[in-house]
């Protein structure tokens, strides 16, 4: 695979739920070493977005070219190797609850590497030891806070180390200093690990704080509407959803279309 | 505020403002504590006084009652409706046929493929993980030994004295070994068990499941192309097609202890007669008859509670909706799969 600069580029996707359209229109390029923010409010489909980004739904029309393949466009075994690439954090976790942290981040080892028991062993320590949570290798899921839950998906995600990582609202549910710790976390292992990261996140204080590009998705017409890192975004933008959404300010200056949606 | 203070105009007209008024306003003077009975007349008031064409003055109001009353808009908007299109027969007809059509594909794909990774795991190429099975084998299995044993035995019993109370006026009495061995090994144990089995196990496979799913669980695995068939479906459904036959037995042996324990107390036989009686008038083909049946029905059950657990959605009333369904699914499909087999065993002369 050529070294090139665009890792993943999405194309003209359209991402729909039968007739209800989510998204369309949606471009973008992500940058290698960048960390990207999939931003917009409550409801807009980033986290669809982010399905169609890693094979969980396909989109209805569009590409996502994923190195210079279109990832939709390979069979699934094909789309299996691809996502060897990816890791992925999701919201709550989504930790195996019938297995141990220590097995929940062995397993992908175990299944696409051929290393020994005693190795795979050595690299969950390792693994869970960058985010701090080797203490808990056998602990159940069940037995563990929110916040490390988190960080422990998070050890299982870079499990197959992976060089595109994935947060589903990686703030959503923690507490200030908890969120903070995480998003040091993720930048540490951007630098350590040398991987793109894109994030899909409405905390602001996190997306000034980590994200250098982006794109801005809007609920009420179905497309981006921004493009940029969310600090020039807040800095630069006129749109007046960005502003408003940026600097956490409830009143949207009214257009005649935000009033007609008001009760719609 | 007394009772019905909340409706203003409560089944009549609205009265006609006097001539030459313009504004509409509220003494509040009087008014010591209100809550949001007042807000909700308040806002009628101020929807009537629209409607008439009066200006409505809220400077007398208290002033958070004013702020509340600002937040309302002028009408309640009509209230949003389920998008959904009405469909006609024909189109329904073909919906329905279309997902049944649809359901057996899938259902049909699944069970080959957790056919294959059974294959798989007998060559010792799978990816199930033992632990796993071993937990499942015991939940289907030893676990549910005691609840299988006392539903059978009382079905053994009640079957005995039913049985008992009828032949005794033929003066056929010792045939009631045959009527409580026929009927437990061809049918009742293995319908019992399998009914047992689809709401004890079923139940909890789809709820497992469908919280899987919800959770996230299910999403990761298919990003990690972990299969899902071979990890989460294969363990569930081998235990239950593999401990169903053998509880079977189990139920069956206990069926007929019951049937023993009451005609012991009713009939003048003795212990060592009746089961004499018992092991010449039942055939080793009926007890064959039901072990078949039992796997087929375990299979089932669990396939279906399986499919049911990943079609569902991802908030906590959808589980269990997920649970009732499998077990409603899981115990209709039984009884209209041993109907099929009922057939099949008549036209075969089993």
């Amino acid at each position: 695979m050529a070294e090139t600069d665009t890792l993943i580029s999405v194309r003209d996707v359209e991402l729909s739920f039968g007739p209800k359209i989510i998204q369309q229109n949606v471009s973008f390029d992500l940058k290698r070493g960048s960390i990207f923010a999939v931003m917009g409010g409550s409801g807009c489909g980033k986290s669809t977005l982010l399905k169609s980004l890693i094979g969980l739904l396909p989109p209805t029309t569009g590409r996502i070219m994923v190195g210079g393949e279109d990832y939709w466009a390979q069979n699934e075994q094909r789309r299996t190797q691809i996502n060897h690439r990816f890791g992925v954090l999701f919201q709550s976790g989504a930790l195996w609850s019938s297995m141990t942290v220590g097995e929940n981040v062995a397993l992908p080892m175990e299944m696409f590497t051929s290393q020994p028991p005693d190795v795979v062993r050595k690299l969950v320590e390792l693994k869970l030891g960058l985010v701090g949570m080797e203490q808990a290798i056998d602990l159940f899921p069940s037995e563990i806070s929110g916040g490390m839950r988190k960080r422990a998906g998070l050890a299982r995600a870079i499990a197959l180390d992976p060089d595109i990582l994935f947060f589903d609202e990686p703030s959503a549910g923690l507490d200030p200093i908890t969120s903070a710790r995480l998003d040091d976390l993720i930048l540490t292992l951007r630098d350590g690990l040398g991987a793109t990261i894109v994030i899909v996140s409405h905390e602001l204080p996190s997306l000034f704080a980590i994200a250098d590009d982006g794109i801005f998705l809007d609920a009420k017409t179905h497309k981006p509407i921004a493009h940029g890192s969310p600090r020039t975004l807040r800095d630069t933008s006129t749109i007046p959803e960005v502003m408003a959404f940026m600097n956490r300010s409830s009143t949207i200056p009214p257009t005649d279309e935000t009033k007609a949606d008001r009760h719609v | 505020m007394p009772n019905g203070g909340v409706m203003p105009f409560a089944g009549q007209d609205i009265p006609t403002p006097p001539s030459g008024s313009t504004t509409l306003s509220v003494d509040t003077t009087a008014l010591a504590a209100w809550d949001s009975s007042f807000i909700s007349f308040l806002w009628e008031v101020k929807q009537a006084a629209a409607s008439t064409g009066l200006a409505f003055d809220q400077n007398g109001l208290p002033a958070p009652a004013q702020r509340l009353l600002a937040l309302l808009p002028p009408k309640p908007a009509p209230a949003a409706r389920h998008d959904s299109h009405k469909q006609n027969l024909l189109e329904k007809t073909g919906d329905l046929t279309l997902s049944a059509l649809t359901e057996t594909g899938i259902a049909t794909s699944l069970a080959a493929e957790t056919t294959l990774g059974a294959v798989h795991a007998l060559h010792g190429k799978s990816r199930m993980r033992t632990k796993d099975l071993i937990t499942d084998l015991w939940n289907a299995g030893p676990n549910a030994l005691l609840i299988v044993g006392v539903v059978n035995f009382l079905i053994g019993a009640i079957l005995a004295f039913v049985g008992l109370v009828e032949l005794r006026r033929f003066a056929a009495e010792i045939y009631v070994t045959n009527l409580v061995g026929i009927a437990c090994a061809r049918e009742i144990s293995a319908i019992m068990t399998a009914i047992i089995m689809a709401g004890r196990t079923g139940g909890a496979y789809a709820a497992r499941i469908s919280t899987m799913l919800g959770n996230e669980e299910i999403d990761a695995l298919q990003v990690f192309g972990i299969p899902i068939s071979g990890y989460i479906l294969l363990p569930a459904i081998l235990s239950l097609s593999l401990m169903m036959p053998l509880l079977y037995l189990y139920g069956t042996l206990i069926g007929i202890l019951g049937g023993f324990v009451v005609s012991m107390s009713m009939m003048d036989v003795s212990p060592v007669g009746y089961w004499i009686s018992t092991i010449n008038g039942v055939e080793l083909k009926e007890f064959g008859f039901g072990f078949v049946k039992a796997f087929f029905f375990g299979s089932f059950i669990a396939l279906a509670a399986c499919r049911v657990g990943l079609m569902a959605g991802r908030s906590a009333a959808d589980v269990g909706i997920a649970a009732t369904r499998a077990v409603v699914i899981g115990i209709v499909g039984i009884i209209a799969m041993d109907a099929v087999f009922a057939v099949m065993a008549n036209a075969l002369g089993i």
